[in-house]
């Protein structure tokens, strides 16, 4: 067993430098990931080891990266483009929602467009305006995109090269404030497949249902809560579209109760998709209605009261009090 | 990175500079400077007062004061030459470095910080100086210094708007949109790059294989190229370009060819990506040497001036320093404030549960 700690950020250069020997075809692409090796150094030391024409930066245009991936993909080739921050994938948009999404649909299936879009999200580091966001739900709620996220470095080295491996065009969401997490990886285990859920912490009290940058969050709140008597089980669901459905359901059938977590506005969001997947599937099982913490329906504020927006500790042991005390 | 891939503009009329890196004033044929020693010696003043603003905005980040600063260093005569060629009529819209020019708007440096320090996300009045908030999206503040522009097309206001952006923002399709918009309709917006040769870690040839200022041609409208570490040719050519948007003969682009002295920001190591050598060629043409090199030389003025002058950046740096640590931090049920004119009864609802569930703290002695 090749097992080596590693930070998350590290998972994934080491995931992506696999990726880039297992396929010439597959190429990194973005603003500073060459030389500079990303801002969060997660692409650091590829562009000295694959060259510039593999780890390309490119110049500074969000809609010019997807644009010309679609392109490269057209050809053959295998992008994994990075956003830098959340919040710049906007100017992308576009290309993502209607030319990523629809390619495959539009072309009878001709066309194949394997790009993997890497978006570092969340908040939690103290960050300016525009560089701690969550918004999957745009993508998730895109027919044609699918859309996963990590939340330890394990998963975040197999994840990865799962998702650039895969033919379908896939955002690869990156919990920022966890990249400097540290844990074992074994590098030689087989991994779950990409759209299976985890079940983190198993517990017979309540299901909390979360994902990324929230799972460690929520790990930490089972802990707390274990020294009061109740027993959490943590989901955490990696892909978030398609969502395992399976275990979501086999979950909170066994504990009757659910609570789902996320740093995006609760309105309108996955965590209302699951919500109300729950309801639908686990209706006769459950004890209490399934309860939601996540973000505010602000604009992500500033960060000196981020920690208010954002779930925290207490605010998802309150929301476990009152499912319990339904 | 090296010098041979990156030729200096060559001396001509294509460089605009009115002030040689030793101080010399040398003439062009387009653009002439009539401005006394007061003038001058007021740059000075404003060039000295923003630097001092830059590294007690350092000093504070490194503190942990602030959680971040975007360094102006080196770019102090690009950011005072248009910001002292704007007017009280004229609208400036920057990215999140323009803390010169909002200086020379008359902004208090303190108002700069709250965003930095997060207690807030800019918010300051915007009209109250002609000063648009920080921009932190790469180039969107183009399309609007454009619309705007078109709103005093369209009613009759007698001033001009200035985008501010970077070489690297050059890349982005709203920059590229807001040229074609402003030519389109003759809007009048002065495009103001400064080309400090860096986004973040990617130099310039990243972006262009043509000069930037040439890139307006081919939109329509005209382009120059100025010496951004000279205050005085960067005033002459902002004040013509605003000039001749105010009279209705449409945008121009300014390229402030200059260089980022600092860091990106204080979370980025430029050790990485660039040479020091580079940095060394800049320092020599610092934009601060020279004025005051003409000044004692021409005797424009003393040292008694240059001393008064230290004194005061001493007390604006206090000033500052004083005020970032007294900035408050939001009470947590204002960020629920401000996100629409008329309110949502969702967010009502959510400000309601969030008073209820931080007042439960409060009762619990926490
Ligand atoms: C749309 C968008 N993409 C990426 C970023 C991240 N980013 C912040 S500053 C910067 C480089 C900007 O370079 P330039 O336009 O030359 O301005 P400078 O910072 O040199 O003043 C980048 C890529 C951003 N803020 N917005
Ligand atoms: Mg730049």
């Amino acid at each position: 067993m090749a097992a080596r700690t590693l930070t998350l950020g590290k998972a994934l250069n080491e995931g992506l430098r696999k990726a880039l020997e297992a396929d010439p075809k597959v190429l990194i692409m973005g603003e500073d990931v060459g030389r500079l090796g990303g801002v969060f150094r997660v692409t650091d030391g590829l562009q000295k080891d694959f060259g510039e024409d593999r780890v390309i930066d490119t110049p500074l245009a969000e809609s010019g990266i997807v644009g010309t991936a679609v392109g490269l993909a057209i050809r053959g080739f295998r992008p994994v483009c990075e956003i830098q921050f959340d919040g710049f994938v906007f100017p992308a948009f576009d290309q993502i929602v209607s030319q990523v999404a629809k390619m495959r649909y539009r072309s009878a299936g001709h066309v194949a467009l394997p790009i993997t879009i890497r978006i570092p999200y969340g908040g939690g580091i103290g960050a300016v305006e525009h560089h701690s966001e969550s918004p999957e739900t745009y993508f998730a709620h895109t027919p044609g995109l699918k859309v996963v996220t990590c939340s330890n470095p394990a998963d975040a080295y197999s994840m990865i090269q799962q998702a650039v491996s895969c033919d379908d065009p896939i955002v690869f969401f990156e919990p920022k404030r966890r990249y400097w997490d540290k844990a074992e990886v074994d590098t030689d285990a087989a991994p779950a497949p990409l759209w299976t859920a985890r079940v983190a912490r198993a517990g017979t009290d309540v299901t909390v249902i979360t994902y990324g940058p929230s799972v460690r969050t929520c790990l930490e709140a089972a802990a707390a809560a274990e020294s009061e008597g109740r027993d959490i089980e943590v989901i955490d669901l990696r892909a978030l579209s398609p969502i395992d459905w399976g275990a979501v359901v086999e979950s909170v059938t066994k504990t009757q109760h659910a609570v789902v977590v996320a740093e995006a506005p609760v309105f309108a969001s996955l965590s209302a998709e699951v919500a109300a997947r729950i309801s639908e599937r686990c209706f006769y099982s459950l004890e209490a209605p399934v309860l939601r913490v996540g973000g505010y329906s602000t604009p992500y504020p500033t960060s000196r009261v981020e920690e208010d927006f954002l779930p925290d500790l207490d605010r998802i042991l309150d929301a476990v009090d009152r499912s319990l005390a339904f | 990175m090296t010098e041979a891939l990156r030729p200096q503009p060559s001396e001509g009329p294509e460089f605009v500079q009115l002030l040689t890196p030793e101080g010399e004033r040398v003439a062009h044929p387009d653009y002439d400077l009539e401005i006394s020693d007061e003038e001058i010696r007021g740059l000075y003043r404003d060039l000295l007062m923003v630097r001092r603003i830059d590294t007690e905005a350092t000093a504070l980040q490194r503190q942990g004061e602030l959680g971040l600063w975007a360094s102006l260093l080196g770019q102090e005569a690009a950011q005072v030459g248009a910001g002292r060629a704007l007017t009280a009529s004229d609208f400036a819209f920057p990215t999140y470095r323009e803390h010169g020019v909002a200086f020379c708007k008359g902004v208090d440096p303190v108002t700069l910080l709250g965003l930095f320090r997060g207690t807030s996300q800019g918010g300051w009045d915007p009209y109250q100086n002609g000063f648009g908030l920080y921009t932190i999206v790469i180039g969107s503040q183009t399309l609007h210094a454009t619309g705007y522009a078109m709103g005093l097309q369209r009613d009759g206001g007698d001033g001009a708007a200035m985008a501010f952006f970077g070489d690297g923002a050059s890349s982005q399709g709203d920059v590229n949109e807001a040229f074609v918009w402003a030519s389109v309709f003759n809007a009048p917006v002065v495009f103001f790059c400064q080309n400090n040769q860096w986004a973040i870690s990617e130099p310039l040839e990243k972006q262009t294989r043509i000069p930037l200022y040439r890139r307006a041609q081919g939109f329509g409208f005209p382009g120059v190229r100025v010496d951004g570490n000279d205050v005085l040719a960067v005033l002459a050519v902002t004040r013509q370009a605003l000039a001749r948007a105010r009279e209705g003969s449409g945008p121009t682009l300014v390229e402030a060819w200059t260089y980022r002295m600092g860091a990106h920001t204080t979370s980025d190591d430029p050790t990485r990506y660039r040479l020091a050598a580079e940095l060394e060629t800049w320092k020599l043409k610092d934009p601060i040497e020279r004025v005051k090199a003409h000044l004692s030389r021409s005797g424009g003025a003393d040292a008694t001036f240059f001393a008064e002058v230290d004194t005061a950046a001493d007390e604006l740096a206090a000033h500052l320093r004083a005020g970032c640590l007294a900035l408050p931090d939001p009470d947590p049920i204002t960020l629920f404030d401000n996100v629409y004119a008329e309110g949502s009864s969702l967010l009502d609802e959510e400000r309601e549960q969030c008073a209820a569930y931080l007042a439960s703290f409060a009762a619990a002695g926490h």
